[in-house]
């Protein structure tokens, strides 16, 4: 077939005019991984800090280097004072936030179910929510001793109102269409309760643990520097009042690699749980 | 199955969205009902199905159910509603796994449900793993696991490209086909109103009253035929006539609320 040129009177006429390349304007607001830069950053922060010290630029009392802060660390760990500390706040942790966390959900279940207990329910949250936790150990010294139970107590309670605003929230936010879809289905309540609400609602709770597992940390540790002789919390404390802030250091180098591990813990959990998303 | 509306109606505090709808499907028919948006379709088609209490009236259903049917009345909806953490064989097994039935029984019914939509080996995947007019054809096949006697389709098309339309539109003639099972389809599409239906209904806009019942004399396998475009051309016209204008206010009651 010959090669003809279009010459509809629709066509516009050859533009002989010099071409020029089209710009690329869409880089930018994206963000990439950069996989060595935390790390690097970690380094040089640890280095400059380290020199700091090493020049005589800051004294050693108040801040040591990283290197005392590593070795004081390693002593407590070989004298196994580390391990006695760590139990008991991880114990504490433990049954507080377990504590809260079931009684909590159990009422946010209750509330993003029930409409007499969310009316009742969210009221008393809004009020209880903002109480500084901690502000309340005295109360609970008074109530259940100066042992364990009152701690226990702080971190449950501390824990129990964010648990409860997530599992309400995570429970609005499961699709009511598919709700609709399980009751057309003719589903009993309780499968649609098991099936599709709690399922559906996980993303939100799970969230929600992120937050009360800082939380848990945070009133460990004040309950621990108010009134226990073991933890990390009262071991930090000491060592500041002694003066060794080497040790003040490792203790809190402790409390950062706790959380990181809870940190990790859940997304691993989260990444088991909700590889549907 | 036969699907008996007596003076429904249905309002929202103080939104009257269906007034006085008298309406019956016929055992083994399809009826398309259109109007225009806001005009209490859905809400129609919720009350027809039980999950929206009507404010007055009556529904009422007569007649025989298949063979083992655990949900006389069952929905294919819009967006699918799929459950996005099981995976396409289980999203089937969701809907019978109330029902007393063997594991073979429910096997089966599953298999056969995604096998004649052409997704067995599609089995495992989860929802997000397939395109959309997959996940409507997965919404089907949980239809029929149930092996309802009426099924309630709330714009089941209106959320796919043209070309999926096209193709599960030939899925629901063939379903209708083999199965006769009578059917009440919400749509906003004319066309596909035209090409699947026996009968339309035009609902005017809200309050949503009966405004004409069209029935195309066309059998459904014979729409595509030369010989069938011009009366299904005048058929258009006329169900166009006929919401045109009020599909024209009820867009701008929408702007103006």
């Amino acid at each position: 077939m010959p090669d003809t040129p279009l010459t509809g009177t629709s066509l516009p006429l050859q533009d002989r005019s010099p071409s020029q390349p089209v710009r690329f304007r869409g880089g930018g607001f994206t963000v990439k991984g950069h996989r060595w830069a935390a790390l690097l950053a970690f380094v040089v922060l640890i280095a400059v800090w380290e020199s700091t010290n090493r020049f005589g630029l800051v004294s050693e009392l108040f801040l040591p280097p990283p290197s005392a802060v590593a070795s004081a660390l390693a002593a407590m760990a070989q004298d196994g004072s580390l391990w006695q500390h760590l139990k008991a706040s991880l114990m504490r942790i433990g049954v507080g936030w377990v504590m809260g966390t079931v009684a909590g959900m159990a009422v946010g279940f209750a509330m993003g179910i029930g409409s007499v207990a969310r009316a009742v329910g969210v009221p008393l949250v809004s009020a209880f929510f903002p109480i500084p936790k901690i502000a309340l150990l005295p109360l609970f010294i008074l109530w259940f001793g100066i042992g364990e139970p009152s701690k226990f107590a702080t971190i449950g309670f501390g824990v129990f109102f964010p648990t409860v605003i997530a599992t309400y929230s995570a429970i609005d936010s499961v699709p009511r269409n598919l709700i609709r879809m399980a009751q057309s289905f003719g589903l009993p309540w309780a499968s649609i309760l098991r099936k599709i609400v709690l399922p559906g609602a996980l993303p939100g709770i799970l969230a929600g643990f992120r937050i009360t597992a800082s939380i848990a940390l945070i009133l460990v540790v004040a309950a621990e520097m108010i009134g226990a002789e073991y933890g990390i919390g009262a071991f930090v404390l000491t060592a500041g009042n002694l003066m060794l802030t080497d040790q003040l250091l490792a203790g809190v180098l402790v409390l950062s690699l706790l959380g990181l591990t809870i940190g990790t813990v859940l997304s691993i959990l989260e990444r088991r749980l909700l590889k549907w998303r | 199955m036969r699907l008996i509306i007596k003076d429904l109606c249905h309002r929202y505090d103080d939104l009257v969205v269906l007034d006085g709808i008298d309406l019956t499907v016929q055992e083994g028919e399809v009826l398309a009902v259109i109007g225009p948006s806001g005009c209490g379709k859905s809400t129609l088609l919720g009350i027809a199905g039980g999950i929206v209490a009507p404010t007055s009236g009556s529904i009422a259903v007569a007649g025989a159910v298949p063979d083992g049917c655990l949900n006389p009345i069952t929905f294919i909806f819009q967006d699918f509603a799929l459950l996005p953490w099981r995976s396409v064989e289980d999203n089937l097994s969701l809907v019978l796994e109330h029902h007393p039935l063997s594991a073979a029984e429910r096997r089966e019914r599953i298999e056969s449900g995604l096998r004649r939509m052409g997704l067995w080996d599609f089995r495992k995947a989860l929802p997000k793993q397939l395109s959309g007019g997959m996940r409507q054809r997965v919404g089907i096949a949980r239809a029929l696991a149930v092996r309802p006697a009426m099924l309630l389709l709330d714009e089941p098309l209106s959320a796919l490209d043209a070309q999926t339309r096209e193709l599960l539109m030939e899925d629901f003639l063939s379903l209708w086909q083999r199965e006769r099972t009578t059917a009440l389809y919400v749509t906003h599409n004319l066309d596909e109103a035209l090409r699947l239906a026996d009968r339309v209904v035009v609902l005017s806009r809200r309050p949503g009253r009966l405004r004409e019942i069209v029935t195309i004399e066309e059998p459904r396998d014979q729409r595509l035929e030369p010989s069938a475009q011009a009366h299904l051309a005048e058929v258009r016209d006329r169900l166009w006539h006929l919401i045109r204008a009020e599909a024209q206010l009820a867009d701008r009651e929408i702007a103006d609320a």
